[in-house]
């Protein structure tokens, strides 16, 4: 196998190991295991490639290229640029930290869900790694399939609805983007990503973003996102809010904003102003959030404005810091999600009304929630700091009133994650919480103190993200 | 003393291996004791189909030049084999269904059915070779009125002599317009053959026009798009769903791929009116069954609607009119032919397990009670909704693209928000099946204990399935064999 078999193995393996565990009639335990084997192996292999890749050399590696479709100039081509190295690492670490959950918890029908958990983790690592806009395409769409049945069948009361609305809104998007890389490439007369020209058409770039903006999400498309995360197994919400949506902001930092520089600066305002809005906004509604996992839902959306705030500053601190934002915030709120889990477990709720005292005798629950919750309120010192302050100074260089949004919602962010902690773990005891609920057992504790750690890792060495973005697809010069 | 034309009996081997096959099972319905009426027919049958497949694959591999035979009657080319290998192939996989579900009850007619349904795949396998309007409206009778009798054979059943009827009178309609249309074509040409009519035809010659357009007519009753579709539902719904599997995969094969080649042969000159006509059309259909499948509760209704939105897809690439509108044409026929014939089949199932009309409340749980019947129905839904799972989904990036190249964004966008809409009715089977279990409704099959044990219709859902999800890997090959057959067209 050659390093750049790595690429379809990464994608392709979590699928063919759904297959599998589809067809054979394995026990309950066994398909778990098998389950959460693959996803440590496909942990393995990120590990692998992250040590055969090349920094120095920037660009593509890892690339594989077949022709697919030949008369319209589609290919299967994957490959890996410095930046979705780090977006696949945050995919599989984070994935196999949901799988494990679902395993500790016993999901029903097992052969299902675990199967739909893998083909999830191998359309959101193709979404990394596709270098064909139709292929890109199709991993975007396949990774709605997985989730529309694991939120629709082991979800909430309310998941019926929510799955409708989750599924309208993202197909809207995605369907428009359809029609936009239809006219792109029959333009360009390739649909590759890297072969691709760019292009000047506004409508082609609106399409594209449209699709983007849903998936991240940005103002005002974030309907779906209440709902879908409050009627989501924890783990799925994990892996919704820390992976999936990420691959709309991805979208926009691969294919929107480089193939599109002319759109994207005449447009520039009208997204900034978007993202400054989801930021500020979000960060609102998360400080008035009844329930822990509004408020880690909410945070979400206010942290995707804040990555597409340093994105769209078209600067390169901003985009190495929207890099390390991105891959910072999706461990924070996987481990958030599953944390929320661990609470509803002991006390059958969420609600912060209900809540409260938990940090007593569970020091482990309230040195994990801490931890997090610290680091995604962004102290000086944490991972989230880092990313933040790379977006902000970003934002700066383009214009001062950006960067001072962005700190204004900082300062929001510590008031709603601090609200959200002392309401759980402080505070008098909640009406829910049993002397009998005990802190984290083993099996939660190997989930989350791993995601803890590598959160951890990067508040320590935030520069092996930032300063290891690789040569960007080309982004406008900094800002006069 | 009467010329005989030279008969170039390999190219009518197709034919003549289905006819024969339906000659046999014809004399079965008589000859054969009852007690084996029914498992020598259904052999004959695939014997029949797979004569009939063989033959139309050696077809197309030995007709890399197209030409006319049988004294200019029909067409020997890639692109009638092609489409003769899709009908086939349904026709096949239909007698499987059709051995396990048509008239239960009794053995009565199976033997009947067997022969019609191959006398009805001959009559559109002719029909997609014809080469003049002469032939085109006998083959278009012959496998009407097979299919007219074919809808009304579980006459037991209540609505199939319903459906059969309103078929019968409707068709009979869309026939008589095909057939004016054919008069007022000759009148102004004074040619029936496809060559002779584009080279005698003026694009401004009103009776020629009038012709043309009433030949749409035609063509879209056949083909159900809107608005000549409102026989579609009721008919759909009240026929046998073995025949209604056959009927919305092989007769809009049949149906699209003559209206293709008819109009690139006959009508070059008129194309910048039958491109508008037939976007039109297509926007009616995309509008129609999108909006009336939205409120259906009865599945296989539901599905008829669906049926008149893709053809609406489909018509979306006619409309483009080149060689690569052409190409999406029949490639989005090939997946959408199985993934019609295998979600009708699996209503069958459910249906024949229930004893009921299926509706989206008595499907709850089914997919968790039948898990492959659930998981294809899944993805044949899925396809239909344009997800990637399958073929669907790239046939779906065809049409637009052959629309987009025409210069017809704004066809694009009808056909994006039309599958958001269509998103919506998928969905809800998917939600029936999967999200609600099946004792919050008190669903119980009518015999009580296990679904029957179903294995002929098994093996015909698990092909359905095979040519959708493969056709999604495969899309070079198809593509290219797509290609082979538009190239035998004039452009």
């Amino acid at each position: 196998m050659t390093a750049s078999d790595f690429t379809t193995v990464l994608v392709w393996l979590p699928i063919g190991a759904a297959i599998v565990i589809w067809l054979l009639p394995l026990s309950r335990y066994a398909t778990g295991a098998l389950a959460l084997l693959v996803s440590l192996v496909e942990v393995g292999l990120w590990i692998e490639q992250l040590a055969r890749f090349d920094f120095s050399r920037g660009g593509l590696q890892f690339a594989q290229r077949h022709t697919w479709i030949s008369d319209l100039h589609v290919s299967y081509h994957v490959g890996e640029f410095a930046f979705s190295l780090w977006l696949v690492g945050l995919t599989v670490v984070a994935m196999a930290a949901c799988v494990g959950y679902g395993f500790w918890v016993g999901r029903d029908r097992p052969r299902a869900y675990f199967g739909l958990m893998l083909f999830l983790t191998g359309a959101t690592v193709g979404v990394f790694v596709a270098q064909d806009l139709l292929l890109f395409y199709a991993f975007f769409e396949a990774m709605l399939i997985p989730l529309y049945v694991l939120v629709g069948v082991w979800g909430g009361p309310g998941r019926l609805g929510a799955t409708v609305k989750f599924v309208i809104y993202t197909m809207v998007g995605s369907l428009f983007m359809l029609a936009a890389l239809i006219a792109y490439g029959l333009h360009a007369g390739t649909f590759d990503l890297v072969d691709g020209p760019t292009s000047i058409s506004r409508w082609i770039f609106l399409g594209f973003m449209l699709a983007f903006a849903i998936k991240s999400p940005l103002f005002p498309f974030h309907g779906w996102l209440p709902d879908a995360y409050r009627q989501a197994p924890p783990e799925v919400a994990a892996a919704l809010s820390g992976v999936v949506a990420k691959a709309g902001l991805y979208g926009m930092l691969r294919i929107a904003i480089p193939l599109f520089p002319e759109p994207t600066s005449f447009y520039r305002t009208v997204f900034l102003a978007l993202a400054a809005l989801a930021l500020v906004y979000g960060s609102f509604l998360a400080y008035r959030a009844p329930d822990l996992r509004g408020v880690v839902a909410y945070s979400s959306f206010a942290q995707s404005g804040l990555i597409a705030l340093g994105l769209f500053s078209g600067t390169r601190l901003g985009f190495d810091g929207a890099v390390l934002q991105i891959v910072a915030h999706g461990f924070i709120s996987t481990s958030l999600f599953l944390i929320s889990g661990t609470v509803e477990r002991r006390t059958t709720t969420d609600e912060f009304a209900l809540l409260g005292g938990m940090a007593r005798g569970r020091p482990a629950l309230a040195t994990l929630l801490m931890t997090t919750g610290i680091i995604s309120l962004a102290v000086p010192g944490s991972a989230s700091f880092a990313g933040e302050f790379l977006i902000l100074a970003g934002a700066y260089q383009r214009a001062w009133w950006w960067a001072a949004i962005g700190a204004g919602a900082i300062v929001l962010a510590a008031m709603y994650m601090l609200r959200a902690i002392s309401a759980v773990l402080h505070e008098a005891r909640g009406s829910t919480v049993a002397d009998e609920a005990l802190d984290l057992r083993a099996g939660e504790l190997a989930l989350l103190v791993p995601l803890v750690a590598c959160l951890l890792v990067l508040s320590a060495w935030p520069a092996a993200i930032s300063h290891h973005t690789g040569s960007a697809p080309p982004v406008a010069a900094s800002a006069p | 003393m009467i010329h005989t034309p030279h008969i170039d009996w390999f190219a009518i081997s197709t034919y003549l291996a289905l006819l024969g096959a339906s000659f046999v099972a014809l004399l079965a319905a008589v000859l054969v004791p009852r007690a084996l009426r029914r498992p020598f027919a259904a052999t004959v049958s695939a014997l029949g189909f797979v004569g009939g497949l063989v033959t139309s694959i050696w077809l197309y591999v030995d007709s890399s030049t197209g030409h006319l035979v049988v004294g200019g009657a029909f067409y020997r080319d890639r692109w009638t084999a092609l489409a003769q290998i899709v009908i086939c192939g349904t026709g096949l996989v239909t007698t499987l269904l059709g051995a396990e579900h048509v008239a239960r009850g009794s053995d009565d007619h199976i033997a009947e059915f067997f022969s019609l349904l191959l006398a009805a795949t001959a009559g559109m396998t002719f029909f997609v070779g014809s080469a003049n309007l002469m032939v085109m409206f006998l083959s278009l009778e012959w496998f009407s009125i097979a299919l007219y009798v074919m809808c009304a054979i579980d006459y037991d059943v209540e609505g199939s002599l319903e459906a059969g009827l309103k078929y019968l009178i409707i068709g009979s309609f869309g026939s008589a317009a095909l057939l004016f249309g054919s008069a007022l074509v000759y009148g102004a040409t004074n040619h029936i053959d496809f060559a002779g009519i584009a080279a005698h035809g003026h694009a401004n010659d009103s009776l020629l026009v009038l012709g043309l357009a009433m030949i749409i007519a035609g063509l879209g009753f056949k083909s159900s798009s809107a608005p000549f579709h409102m026989w579609t539902p009721d008919v759909y719904e009240g026929a046998p769903t073995t025949v209604t599997a056959f009927m919305s995969a092989a007769t809009k094969v049949a149906a699209f791929v003559l209206a293709f080649r008819l109009l690139r042969t006959a009508f070059p000159a008129e194309e910048h009116l039958w491109s508008w006509a037939f976007a039109g059309i297509a926007v009616a259909s995309l509008a129609i069954g999108n909006l009336a499948a939205l409120v259906q509760r009865n599945v296989k209704r539901m599905l008829a609607y669906s049926s008149i939105s893709h053809a609406g897809f489909v018509l979306i690439g006619l409309s483009a009119g080149s060689a690569l509108g052409g190409r999406a044409l029949m490639y989005y026929l090939i997946v959408y032919s199985a993934m019609a014939f295998g979600s009708f089949a699996v209503v069958a199932a459910r249906e024949r397990e229930l004893g009921v009309p299926v509706t989206l409340d008595n499907l709850a749980g089914f997919g968790w009670e039948r898990p492959f019947l659930g998981v294809a129905m899944w993805f044949f839904l899925f396809g239909f909704a344009g997800l990637p799972v399958g073929g669907g989904f790239v046939g779906k990036f065809y049409v637009f693209s052959a629309a987009y190249r025409h210069g017809w964004a704004w066809l694009v966008i009808v056909g994006v928000v039309a599958t958001i809409v269509s998103l919506y009715y998928y969905l809800a089977v998917v939600r029936a099946m999967y999200m609600r279990p099946s004792e919050e409704l008190r669903v119980a099959p009518v015999a009580g204990g296990s679904p029957p044990r179903e294995p002929l219709l098994h093996v015909a859902v698990g092909a359905a399935l095979a040519v959708s999800v493969g056709s999604l890997f495969a899309v070079g090959p198809l593509i290219d064999y797509a290609k082979h057959a538009v190239s035998a067209l004039p452009f």
